[in-house]
């Protein structure tokens, strides 16, 4: 639709990251190629233009960085506290000065705006960072008894929606308690971590502490399943994570494992309208939708469905879709065309069975993956749509009369990680919350993180809690 | 353009036939969430407005703006060069827009309209008691009828705020439905709620309903004589507002933030809010207007520079 206020494009100059042609594997501190020299490349999703070819790593490679990480372990666990922290504070100062440039790398190499990089993700990154440093020295008093040690040789395998978030949970616990890490970052988006390796150099991270393996499932599994891990960390979807489950099952690992979900994001008749629509729009296209703690299931009281759907209608047509580098995009491109096809069937299967499907009017760019926010009204529990997680821009709206109804519905579901609540009764959030089944449950707000605050799910979603002072105990031996 | 005041069949109507039916409308609007509020308003404000939509802002901004003088010290030739600066705000580029209106006192009126005559710039008013509005309604109504019969295109009252937080619901509504009888045909009225004393965002939103209900043509953030005026969440409050309004009655309502907004920044982030909140049918002086004085020479200055490449000076502008 033309505006008579067209915002001129703002683009974000993609100088600034300075990406090479190649990229090694990150062993022991030194770039290297894999054993059997393969690389894969990586594109940018909003054009499908290469970035650079990266070194695949395979399980020689898992054996090598495993063992440059027990090697390194004997030291990095003796440093004092207070000395490991100073890394990790470096670390967090480094990434602060180099935000922009992550940013940008982040916004080319995954496809989501330039806006979220950089006032969600890098800020989140360097707080995760600055957050345990500060634990580093003081363990002793996190609870866990005197003197709780570390676990050994962490392997983590992170996701692609927001690799350098996921990549910050992980590293900077492992760290500050005294384990050394291997982490495989996904196959669509290893740009971010191995620019994490170079800032590991840049501040003197003794080598071996963090090894960073780009690489397809097949590295991840090699990693999970090396007999010298202690701890297998992973982020991402759920049959992989049962997948992990099986392969841990009976070893002395331990592991924590954050997987998908089906938010139930559940709007009360005398919620603040207007703010319920900003967060249901936050939860459910915040990076595209791509996001395991999504509110993918709005319940709306049936007494305010009409109003509120129009609203939320209205909203979802001043959303803008396209260049991701531009300031002023709100939605930006789906991260490979692998997930552009999962999202476009479940879509399909949505309107197949019956659910009412609507998008805003909005021009699709002509390369890259996008896909419309979308929103499906008349969906019931039984529906796929209400059921599967889609992870892409797409809202089931259902509805409920009595808040007993509403509770049953957002529990009703295999998952468990995140849920909302909209209403401008404290008493109604408090006792809504505490029979929702989730990890995390927001009260008019959603999406909002913080890293002193526990991150996890129940159920199909995951167990073990990430951030906070939970999040340490997932590194040590109590 | 449909009248501003509800007709006698309007459902709505029936509100105000009494303190509690009233009341029991504004308490059922939905509530604010404050946090919320200011992060929507945070985060349009991160807009990035660049060249052609920058200057296209940059005109808009200028013919919404209200230049104001409101002291104690006007006087006529302040009030005169005023009126030329509203007509012609940049003597060395002919192709900038006029400015909406100047506003002044009610004893000022005429003096305005002397200066402005013919050039369609606006004379809008402060009249009731500004910016206190402690005074009887007589009074105040005689204000409003003096500043009308001198030729005043609008009149920008204050509301009885004491009434307000009280929970006079519908005295408050009673002077502005006098008010707007006082204006008559001739003169559009705009309602200032003075937010700042509100306090609270559910405040503002009972009082902008309260507002329109009552026959606003415009609702208006601030007096500029508090310490808390316009901000964009307010604004944006009030946005939600106009809208709602207009889908509720057909009723369309103009939005005035005032006080407190200084530079082609603030200004920008302001026109960015009314876009993609009340909609592109607001983005014109008759819906929305800027209760300001500094901030016209800083968009005279920003304007100067998209056409030489160069940062000319408050020099290169006029003083007022």
């Amino acid at each position: 639709m033309a505006s008579v206020f067209e915002y001129a494009p703002a683009p974000e100059s993609r100088a600034i990251a300075d990406i090479a042609p190649s990229y090694g594997l990150f062993i022991d501190g030194e770039f290297v190629e894999a054993a059997d020299g393969k690389v894969f490349k990586t594109v940018s999703p909003s054009t499908e233009e290469v970035l650079s070819e990266v070194a695949r790593a395979g399980s020689e490679d898992v054996d090598r960085a495993v063992k440059a990480a027990r090697r390194a372990f004997e030291k990095w666990s003796a440093l004092p506290g207070a000395e490991r922290a100073k890394y990790l504070f470096r670390i967090a100062r480094i990434i602060q000065e180099r935000s922009r440039e992550l940013a940008v790398l982040e916004t080319l190499d995954n496809g989501k705006p330039i806006k979220e990089t950089r006032d969600a993700d890098l800020p989140l990154v360097a707080a995760h960072f600055f957050y345990y440093a500060g634990w580093a020295d003081k363990l002793d008093h996190a609870g866990f008894g005197a003197n709780p040690r570390p676990l050994g040789v962490a392997g983590q395998v992170i996701p692609w929606n927001f690799p350098l978030l996921m990549l910050a949970w992980k590293i900077a616990p492992a760290l500050a308690t005294g384990n050394t890490v291997v982490l495989k970052p996904a196959e669509t988006t290893p740009l971010s971590a191995l620019f994490f390796a170079d800032i590991c150099r840049q501040a003197g991270l003794p080598k071996g502490v963090v090894n960073i393996l780009p690489g397809y499932g097949d590295a991840g599994a090699a990693l999970v399943s090396h007999p010298d891990v202690n701890k297998v960390a992973f982020t991402g979807s759920t049959a992989v994570g049962k997948e992990i489950a099986r392969t841990v099952a009976g070893t002395r690992k331990k592991v924590t494992l954050e997987l998908g979900g089906k938010g139930a994001n559940i709007v009360f008749d005398d919620a603040p309208i207007d703010q319920a629509v900003e967060g249901i729009v936050n939860g459910i296209f915040f990076n595209q939708g791509q996001v395991c703690c999504a509110g993918s299931r709005l319940l709306v009281q049936e007494s305010i469905q009409e109003e509120l759907l129009d609203s939320l209608k209205r909203r979802l047509s001043t959303l803008r879709l396209g260049d991701p580098l531009d300031k002023n995009t709100d939605i930006g491109a789906i991260n490979s065309e692998e997930q552009l096809t999962r999202i476009t069937s479940l879509v399909e299967q949505g309107e197949a069975e019956g659910a009412e499907r609507w998008s805003p009017a909005c021009e699709l760019p002509e390369s890259g993956y996008w896909f419309a926010p979308t929103l499906f009204t008349n969906v019931t529990q039984a529906h796929t749509v209400a059921r599967d997680e889609i992870f892409g821009p797409v809202l089931s709206v259902l509805t409920f009369r009595t808040p007993d109804e509403a509770v049953a519905k957002a529990n009703n579901t295999p998952y468990g990680l995140s849920a909302g609540i909209w209403t401008e009764k404290g008493s109604r959030i408090l006792a809504v919350a505490g029979k929702l089944r989730a990890g995390v449950v927001w009260s008019n707000t959603f999406n909002k993180f913080d890293p002193t605050s526990p991150f996890g799910g129940y159920k199909e979603s995951g167990f073990g809690r990430e951030g906070g002072r939970h999040g340490l105990e997932a590194y040590l031996d109590v | 353009m449909p009248s501003s005041a509800l007709t006698a069949a309007h459902p709505l109507k029936d509100v105000a036939a009494s303190d509690s039916a009233l009341r029991r409308f504004l308490h059922g609007l939905p509530g604010v969430d404050a946090v919320g509020l200011e992060g929507r308003a945070a985060s349009l404000g991160t807009r990035s407005i660049k060249t052609t939509a920058k200057a296209y802002a940059i005109d808009l901004a200028i013919s919404m703006v209200d230049l104001t003088t409101l002291e104690g010290a006007d006087t006529p030739g302040k009030v005169r060069a005023l009126g030329a600066k509203a007509v012609k705000p940049d003597p060395t580029d002919r192709t900038t827009p006029s400015t909406a209106a100047v506003c002044v006192y009610p004893d000022m009126v005429a003096v305005a309209k002397e200066a402005v005559a013919g050039s369609g710039v606006k004379v809008a008013s402060v009249a009731t008691a500004f910016p206190a509005g402690r005074a009887a309604l007589d009074v105040k109504l005689a204000d409003v009828r003096d500043a009308v019969a001198a030729g005043a295109d609008e009149i920008d009252m204050v509301i009885d705020r004491g009434a307000f937080l009280s929970g006079r619901y519908l005295k408050v509504y009673d002077e502005i439905t006098a008010v707007k009888e006082a204006c008559g045909t001739s003169a559009r009225l705009k309602v200032i709620f003075e937010t700042g004393e509100l306090s609270t965002y559910d405040n503002i939103r009972r009082a902008s309903w309260l507002g329109m209900l009552a026959g606003a043509d415009f609702i208006k953030t601030s007096t500029g004589k508090v310490a808390v005026n316009a901000t964009p969440a307010n604004t944006l409050l009030m946005l939600e507002a106009v809208r709602d309004f207009r889908a509720q009655t057909g009723i369309q309502v103009g939005v005035k933030p005032a006080g407190g907004i200084r530079t082609s920044k603030d200004a920008i982030k302001f026109l960015v809010l009314v876009n993609e909140t009340a909609g592109e049918d607001w983005l014109d002086n008759h819906w929305f207007r800027f209760g300001a004085s500094s901030l016209l020479n800083d968009l005279l200055m920003q304007r100067q520079k998209l056409a030489t490449g160069r940062y000319s000076g408050p020099d290169y502008v006029t003083v007022d």
